[in-house]
């Protein structure tokens, strides 16, 4: 298995269509399939065992990520948005390896970079230069032969850190390969389809949008820089049919399209959303706006291949139309899990699977789920089955419920609590806007509540008012001890609230 | 050729079908297309093998092909005349609901 074997029949079945899009340029099947080969030949004369990417999305992203599959090497984007000690720490476990990035970091970091015994080096690519040089015609190219091993590494990824140290996840070949035969029917986009893609390329949604997209044959609308009113003028101007984007994204575009009764898009049928808590009113307000749209919320972690729960679009047609509250809360869940996916939720002290209706930790077992980290090995159970270490609940139908990750579960004298139960309650306030709630050293309970609010424009209220309003709602034990107001709430680029920054800033000011 | 690895590409010895193995049994089996034994891609057909008329229901660019106690699955990653069988039971197309595109 490997994805080169994806795009193999890809360019077989249709070379000539356009693949992938950045501005006016543009990338056919075959022309990414030979540009790949180019790429790929001279990683194998380098004989270099990593390819890494520090960079916006461009046309060379697909070209690496199935350049390093050709050449039987990992493929590591990583995140332009970190520091240069933060990156060097990446970059060094990454030896020896090619690093393609921009003209200027690429002037910056020099020609190679070596450590200090000088056994292991990174070379530096400028990329604007080498994607030129690797879409010349007759240049030559690798062996059209790969590897078909599956347990070959085909990405590494650093997760997003929003606990702590980068580390790298790893997806061999055989986890993106099902990931992609499960999900997506060979050819089954129209040959006028085409989807926008705003998710940076070191983010598992766009590593995975790039093999589905292949595999289904449409055409990626690349869009390196996401803003409201580019992504309408985008939309509009390309006739995009699908799009994908995480929730901080929908509610700019909402709020560009203030005061409109629609968005005119008419060209737009599908739109997917994930990677982060979806508030209920945006997506009924992004339902109101795009009438015509199949909605579909996607669930899934770097670990599982991405996507690994979906609630479709009829799943939102009917909590909007329905009067019955067990099936209009279902617009907050994730839906079901996918066909080839199996979901088990498990007690947080004893390990026993939990009946519907109960929360718990999300366990899930399938063959796109790889559970393991680089230096750690696979943390899968002996019998297949990951800890994703998020909190969820099933319903009787078998909708997933999440209930935010356990590694920010509040225990609090012996009793656990969610934090999202006591943001949830906070946010029905009208005085408040937005709202974080982390668990503090406490010396009487061990952990205690605090929670750090935003207010709405022009509304004062006095931390007593709001404790009050949770006490009066919840158990006193779920009621913050502490209430900070704060300007804004600190999010990573995909819309995750970084609570780490949050508790790290509220044990500093003691 | 009996012992299938999961990932390995194959062809057909008689039309120009290609597959590659999803999932492989645990034990040693014949898969045939269009009557004759699958070889592996970089191999070279033998002499004399023709294709089985009996055998020519064809294999479809991007189908998935199992067997009925579900422990093999081939991809047709290129298409041919050929039918597929496993120990002269033929192959079904597995069925996939589809879903809505997520990414």
């Amino acid at each position: 298995m490997n994805l080169m074997m994806l795009l193999e029949m890809a360019a077989g079945a249709y070379g000539d269509r356009v693949a992938f899009q950045n501005g006016e340029d543009t990338l056919s099947y075959q022309q990414l399939f030979d540009a790949a080969g180019v790429l790929a030949k001279s990683l194998d004369d380098d004989r270099t065992e990593h390819l890494a990417m520090l960079d916006e999305t461009s046309l060379a992203l697909p070209i690496a990520v199935f350049a390093a599959s050709w050449a039987g090497i990992p493929f590591a984007p990583l995140n332009y948005r970190l520091t240069d000690p933060e990156l060097d720490s990446l970059i060094a476990q990454l030896q020896p390896g090619r690093l393609l990035t921009d003209p200027a970091r690429a002037a910056r970091l020099g020609k190679k970079i070596t450590s200090a015994d000088g056994d292991h080096f990174v070379s530096v690519d400028s990329l604007p230069p080498l994607l030129s040089a690797l879409r010349e015609e007759n240049a030559s190219q690798r062996d059209p032969t790969w590897s078909m091993e599956p347990e070959e590494i085909a990405i590494l990824l650093f997760t997003s850190g929003t606990t702590g140290t980068p580390k790298a996840a790893v997806l061999r070949q055989k986890h993106l390969v099902s990931y992609v035969l499960g999900t997506v029917e060979f050819m089954s986009a129209a040959e006028e389809d085409a989807s926008l893609n705003c998710v940076p390329p070191y983010h598992i949604a766009g590593v995975a949008a790039i093999a589905s997209a292949v595999y289904s044959g449409r055409r990626v609308i690349q869009m390196p820089n996401f803003s409201a009113d580019s992504w309408l003028e985008t939309a509009r101007k390309q006739r995009v049919t699908h799009a994908f984007v995480v929730p901080t994204m929908l509610a700019r575009i909402i709020e560009a399209l203030d005061g409109k009764a629609g968005a005119d898009l008419p060209s737009l049928r599908a739109l997917s959303y994930g990677g982060g808590k979806m508030p209920r009113a945006v997506v009924e307000r992004a339902m109101q706006l795009f009438p015509d749209c199949d909605f579909t919320n996607a669930y899934g972690l770097t670990e599982t291949s991405s996507t690994i729960s979906l609630l479709g679009p009829q799943d939102h047609r009917d909590a909007m139309a329905s009067e019955d509250e067990v099936i209009r809360r279902r617009i907050v869940s994730v839906g079901q899990p996918l066909p080839t996916i199996e979901i088990s939720i498990r007690d947080m002290d004893d390990g026993r699977e939990l009946p519907a209706g109960e929360a718990g930790l999300i366990f899930v077992r399938g063959e796109q789920v790889s559970g393991e980290y680089r230096g750690q090995g696979s943390h899968l159970d002996e019998d297949g089955w990951f800890n994703t270490r998020d909190g969820g609940s099933l319903d009787e139908a078998g909708y997933l419920y999440l209930e935010g990750r356990m590694d920010d579960v509040i225990v609090r004298g012996g009793e656990n609590m969610s934090p999202g139960e006591v943001e949830d309650v906070l946010l029905t306030h009208e005085a408040v806007s937005d709202v974080a709630v982390v668990g503090v050293p406490d010396e009487q309970w061990g952990e205690g509540v605090a929670a750090v609010v935003v207010l709405a424009p022009e509304t004062t209220i006095s931390a007593g008012e709001l404790q009050q309003w949770v006490k009066d709602r919840l158990r006193s034990s779920r009621t913050p001890e502490r209430i900070d107001f704060w300007d804004e709430l600190p999010y990573n680029e995909t819309g995750k609230l970084l609570r780490r920054k949050v508790r790290e800033a509220i044990r500093e000011s003691g | 050729m009996a012992i299938f690895k999961a990932g390995m590409r194959l062809r057909s010895a008689v039309c120009s079908s290609e597959l590659m193995l999803i999932l492989a049994p645990g034990h040693d089996v014949t898969l045939t297309c269009g009557g004759a034994p699958v070889i592996e891609l970089a191999e070279d057909p033998p002499a004399g093998v023709s294709i089985d008329s009996e055998q020519q229901q064809g294999t479809f660019m991007g189908k998935r092909y199992t067997n009925e106690a579900g422990d093999l699955e081939v991809l047709c990653t290129k298409p041919g005349e050929g039918g597929l069988a496993v120990d002269g039971a033929k192959l079904a197309v597995k069925g996939a609901k589809p879903l809505p595109s997520s990414d």
